[in-house]
């Protein structure tokens, strides 16, 4: 029994690191069709933000929290210029945007190998985040894990009131419910595809910085959960955060349990199996929104 | 290839009377190049290199039918590549241990358990069966998966997204399987073929002459599919697969037949990568590799099978003459050539000419999904 409760928090904290990566997905993903291979590389912005700040700053834990929205507007203004440069031309083709991105992809890793080495460099984490919390009945729970959880849910409370009570959130809305009924009504929808696309990559930025309390930073980093956090948005269905939240607990729970009770490699089979048959009964996802489209 | 060709399909150039004779005579100037010339020009080195970029032009013109005419964005051909090579390697590296007297390969006796060969290892020492394998397990992996994703009409961008998690998971799953599958290092050090031995350049020059025929005997394959009845459906469910259903067709058997012949193609070029640079390892077939596959076909014109072909080739000349003096240099390059290729000419460098000559952008091929 401890070890399957240890073993289902594991889960919950893979669960929630997936969760960051998938909400700024969810966004760009969900709301243009555009498929960001990118991503990753805006979390190793977000990570190596942290690694140069804790150059400077000695206080690991100020140095935490100054990351984190430092991250945010770094990886946001990566994400941004990305649009404004490429990505615009191309939403009519969106699985175009797959190589495209994949080759700026290339070029950033490149560029983080040429400006900060090839080996992986390592953040110190503040004191608090080190140790771990017993609950009694040997179950332990880590603190960066704890730290991590609470991000992921922050942001998802987060996106959703913005998402949900702000004039901004209701045009993103609009726009991802009918483009050209938003266009015609008067909302710019280049300009809110920017914004958010700037939220999105902003929130791989903070991602970058949670993960810099569980691995060490590297110019490929971002590729190691690009493909996990892309399953986590097709299975919960897109333009939904509750399908995201949902999915990416579970796949990392299910992952956590598979991978104690047989091997690593073949949890990641047997994950990608079910989320096959999962397709074939929920083809669009968890949630997703009623449209008239035949497709 | 036959003398007679049907009429061309929409996206191909509209059939000339000269048309008739290009097409087959641009056939023939191929296979004498390749198989003519290029034996007797090329150094015993070059030439081996050009087998190797021979097998990724044969994953290409698969890639062109599913990507360029059926738009199925194929990201994880790596995995079937991977399954040809592997099923070949298999075989040739028990043949290679059962040539010196040994039962098991060598890497198995390194770090496997050491007593017996595991039982999916038996049959590929048949090699009518191992040969059989490396174009049916690809072929009977794609089938699955294809099946169960285009019957629940998976959108476009979720296929993709799937068949890149099936390249990850399959190399992943290969790493971790060290005592049966050679894990990271893969199998390597392959030293016969059929009973020849590769490191005699008289033979090496034999397995390239077979890469060059296979290329040239599937392009003429992949051309008559183009014309042909089905070729035209695959392109109408690309770009309307509504109207094809309502037309009586299924969309979904269509889509599959595409993603399971690429998936052989892939897998046969596998398997003839294996005699030509005696190694297959997950290295070559994950995730990078997979999109690797799909480069060559976007920068030489994805809806041209010559394009893609040629694109393929010397994406993978200019890859191992640059990364060896400038690795850096390489990879800008290549992220710069996919960016420009995808973003700015979606036809490949294929539609270049056509561009010029109009002075604007010729219509994009549609990539599918859109809905």
């Amino acid at each position: 029994m401890t070890v399957v409760l240890n073993q289902s928090f594991t889960g919950i904290s893979i669960g929630a690191v997936l969760l960051l990566i998938a909400l700024g997905l969810t966004l760009t993903f969900g709301q243009m069709g555009v498929i960001n291979m990118a991503h990753g590389e805006f979390i190793m912005a977000g990570a190596y933000t942290t690694y140069v700040l804790q150059q400077s700053v000695s206080s690991a834990g100020v140095s935490l929290l100054v990351a984190l929205p430092l991250a945010f507007l770094v990886a946001g203004t990566m994400g941004a210029l990305l649009e404004w440069l490429l990505i615009r031309r191309l939403y009519t083709r969106p699985l175009d945007t797959l190589l495209v991105t994949w080759g700026v992809s290339l070029m950033l890793q490149q560029l983080a190998r040429d400006v900060f080495g090839a080996p992986n460099v390592q953040t110190t984490a503040p004191d608090v985040l080190t140790g771990h919390i017993g609950v009694g009945g040997g179950i332990t729970l880590a603190n960066n894990r704890l730290f991590i959880l609470g991000l992921a849910l922050l942001c998802v409370l987060a996106l959703t009131l913005i998402l949900r009570l702000t004039p901004l959130g209701r045009r993103i809305r609009a726009v991802v419910q009918n483009r050209d009924l938003a266009e015609v009504s008067g909302i710019a929808t280049g300009r809110v595809d920017r914004t958010t696309f700037f939220i999105g990559s902003g929130l791989a930025g903070v991602a970058g910085v949670a993960l810099t309390l569980v691995g060490p930073i590297g110019p490929t980093m971002g590729t190691n959960y690009i493909v996990d956090a892309f399953l986590v948005v097709v299975v919960g269905g897109i333009a939904q955060l509750k399908g995201s939240v949902i999915t990416a607990f579970a796949l990392g729970v299910l992952q956590s349990v598979l991978e104690y009770s047989t091997t690593v490699s073949v949890a990641k089979v047997v994950v990608l199996v079910a989320i096959v048959v999962f397709l074939q009964w929920r083809p669009q996802g968890l949630y997703t929104l009623r449209t008239r489209s035949l497709a | 290839m036959t003398t007679t060709t049907t009429p061309a399909t929409p996206t191909a150039t509209q059939a000339s009377p000269l048309e008739r004779f290009r097409v087959p005579g641009a056939f023939l100037l191929g296979a004498v190049l390749l198989l003519g010339v290029a034996p007797l020009a090329l150094s015993d080195f070059r030439l081996n290199l050009l087998a190797k970029y021979l097998c990724y032009a044969i994953v290409a013109v698969g890639v062109s039918l599913a990507w360029g005419r059926g738009g199925l964005l194929v990201l994880g051909q790596g995995v079937f590549f991977g399954l040809g090579g592997y099923a070949m390697a298999m075989h040739l590296k028990l043949a290679d241990a059962a040539a010196t007297g040994q039962t098991l390969p060598d890497f198995m006796q390194l770090y496997g358990t050491g007593d017996a060969l595991p039982w999916w290892w038996r049959p590929f020492a048949n090699p009518a069966f191992a040969l059989a394998m490396t174009v049916l397990l690809p072929m009977t992996v794609a089938a699955l998966l294809g099946f169960f994703v285009f019957r629940r009409r998976v959108k476009g961008a979720y296929f993709a997204i799937l068949s890149q998690a099936l390249a990850a998971a399959f190399a992943i799953w290969l790493v971790g399987q060290q005592a049966t599958t050679g894990g990271t290092n893969g199998l390597t050090d392959i030293q016969g073929f059929f009973g020849y031995d590769l490191d005699d350049p008289v033979n090496q020059r034999m397995v390239y002459l077979v890469i060059a025929a296979a290329l040239l005997l599937l392009m003429a394959a992949a051309r008559q599919l183009f014309v042909s009845r089905y070729g035209e459906l695959l392109v109408a469910a690309r770009d309307s697969e509504e109207r094809v259903r309502f037309l009586g067709y299924n969309p979904a058997n269509v889509k599959l037949v595409a993603y399971v012949v690429a998936a052989g193609m892939a897998g046969l070029a596998g398997a003839l990568f294996v005699p030509a640079v005696g190694i297959i390892s997950p290295a070559l077939i994950g995730i990078v590799p997979s999109i690797g596959f799909v480069i060559g076909a976007a920068v030489g014109g994805r809806a041209s099978l010559v394009g893609a072909v040629l694109g393929a080739i010397a994406v993978a000349w200019t890859q191992s003459t640059l990364s060896d003096a400038y690795p850096a240099a390489w990879t800008y390059l290549q992220g710069l050539l996919f960016v420009l290729a995808v973003g700015f000419l979606p036809g490949g460098l294929a539609s270049l000419t056509t561009v010029l000559r109009r002075g604007r952008r010729t219509p994009a091929p549609t990539t599918g999904g859109t809905a």
